[in-house]
């Protein structure tokens, strides 16, 4: 077993300072405040048809949901993480983050229209460069796109390429098809172009039932599934083989949790052993595949914290490599800075917040080189 | 060590397998393009009888999409979970170095040589002018 994962112990509550933060959300942008980064045509037809009155923020994000914001970051607008000045006071300064990255969890990534998509995409990223990661530098981008035209997508993150301030490539874990399909590949093989990890987040277009079993009713059952979407598309892109077709590609699944891995794990890899014959490129069993190449944010933690049940599930997980620092902020996954659970143990600790993102971000541990030679 | 014979030649076609018991043991029969092999016939996974597996070729691949089908019948794939083992050596395609059935010799010697040397063919009449299968234990 793991060094690490062997020492964890209890631990009082430990120093987030000087981390980075792998998934942070300023909110979802009006459609107001994206029309001056819309083109000529996308602006004046949105005005025509009346989209920019519309809300394009996810329904499955509803800002009155408690889970979707911790009341104490509330504005009185209520929503949370509105402003630069509420991101620097609430997510950055009282953690002591060294670096962010900005996932904005807009609509643009699921519209029915591929053109709208891209444009609305674009939209996004430019306002996001503008108005945040322009501003504070202790902020990073992920360069948001809609997978579902993968021509599109990679125009997109071709065009944001050059500027080091996009760290990854954003999408959702819900799309038309399983995310290892083929016409998707143009995509991973654009962001491993150009030293970017592909960040799959829960959510998406709900083309599909959430559940396999058809349409529930509930959120609970909506935000619970997300844990077997992301088994799903986990297994698809081992399976049809992305990570043998671009072995640099590094995926981040970002709140999908991680505490399914152990079972998960189990059955891929004995599955794997009788029919394995069908993906003949597939030649390690899957949990090695996924420890190479996949990480996990964080937030949010599902095990219950007063117990040794997250020390038990990381021995069963075995690899310390796989986790990266994140607040989730703002959504109500932990309260006050208790950002990361005193079960991982200081050193564990560090290497999340620290070691494990550079070693996943090859643009952000180019920063780090550049400040300690200066 | 001692030599046993346990079949004649010609009760197993090409490509067929059979179950011999020999000194005590369940062993698995194979013909692989006319030569042939034993390995212990219980797989290490949960007891079932490689015996009654399909022999299989070795499916590989150099990239996805890419289908390439060597070693025609040389694994045996197990009959319960479909977990390949190479009739060669015994050792498992997906697990090698700990998932593996004890593997013997086998050689094919004429009834006429098996009667002038030490053999063990107790339960096996031998008849000079035919082949047999011998199995090393």
């Amino acid at each position: 077993m793991n060094e690490m994962i062997r020492s964890l112990g209890k631990e009082s509550r430990l120093s987030t300072v000087g981390g980075i933060d792998c998934d942070l959300h300023p909110a979802s942008p009006a459609t107001t405040t994206l029309l001056p980064y819309l083109d000529d045509y996308w602006r004046e037809t949105f005005v025509m048809r009346g989209v920019d009155r519309l809300s394009l923020a996810m329904t499955s994000s509803p800002a009155h949901a408690p889970i979707n914001v911790r009341a104490d970051w509330r504005a009185k607008s209520g929503f949370a993480g509105d402003t630069l000045e509420t991101v620097r006071s609430q997510a950055l300064d009282p953690f002591g983050t060294r670096l962010a990255i900005c996932n904005v969890l807009h609509g643009s990534m699921i519209m029915h229209s591929d053109d709208m998509a891209a444009a609305l995409c674009g939209a996004v990223n430019e306002w996001l460069a503008r108005e945040w990661l322009g501003k504070e530098p202790r902020l990073r981008g992920s360069i948001a796109v809609s997978a579902q035209n993968a021509e599109l997508a990679v125009a997109e993150i071709e065009k944001r390429a050059d500027d080091n301030r996009f760290v990854q490539v954003l999408i959702l874990a819900q799309n038309d098809e399983p995310l290892g399909r083929r016409r998707y590949w143009p995509i991973y093989e654009a962001a491993a172009r150009n030293k970017l990890p592909v960040c799959i987040h829960a959510g998406g277009s709900n083309r599909h039932a959430p559940t396999a079993t058809g349409w529930p009713s509930f959120f609970v059952e909506a935000y619970v599934a997300q844990g077997s979407i992301f088994e799903s598309q986990l297994l698809s892109l081992v399976a049809e083989g992305v990570f043998h077709k671009i072995p640099e590609l590094k995926v981040v699944f970002a709140e999908s949790g991680f505490t399914w891995l152990p079972s998960f794990f189990w059955r891929a890899d004995k599955t794997w052993r009788g029919v394995r014959a069908e993906t003949p490129w597939v030649t390690e069993q899957p949990s090695d595949i996924v420890k190479r190449h996949v990480r996990f944010t964080l937030q949010p933690v599902e095990a219950p914290l007063e117990t040794d049940a997250l020390v038990r599930t990381l021995a069963h997980i075995d690899c310390d490599d796989i986790l990266l620092f994140s607040t989730d902020y703002p959504h109500a996954q932990f309260e006050g800075l208790n950002a990361l659970p005193a079960a991982l143990g200081e050193t564990l600790a560090r290497k999340i917040m620290i070691d494990n993102p550079l070693a996943t971000y090859p643009r952000i541990a180019a920063d780090f080189g550049k400040e300690v030679s200066k | 060590m001692a030599r046993h014979v346990v079949a004649k030649v010609d009760e197993l076609d090409i490509g067929k397998s059979k179950l011999v018991k020999v000194a005590g043991r369940d062993i698995a029969l194979f013909n692989v393009k006319g030569e042939f092999f034993a390995i212990a016939n219980r797989c290490p996974h949960e007891g079932a009888d490689l015996c009654r597996g399909q022999m299989v070729g070795l499916a590989e691949s150099d990239e996805p999409g890419q289908y390439r089908m060597t070693r025609h019948g040389e694994l045996v794939r197990c009959p319960w979970h479909g977990w390949e083992f190479d009739i060669r050596t015994g050792k498992s395609w997906c697990d090698p170095a700990r998932t593996r059935v004890k593997s013997f010799d086998v050689s094919v010697a004429s009834g006429g040589a098996l009667v002038e040397g030490p053999y063990q063919a107790e339960t096996f009449p031998v008849s000079i002018d035919e082949d047999y299968v011998v199995v090393e234990i």
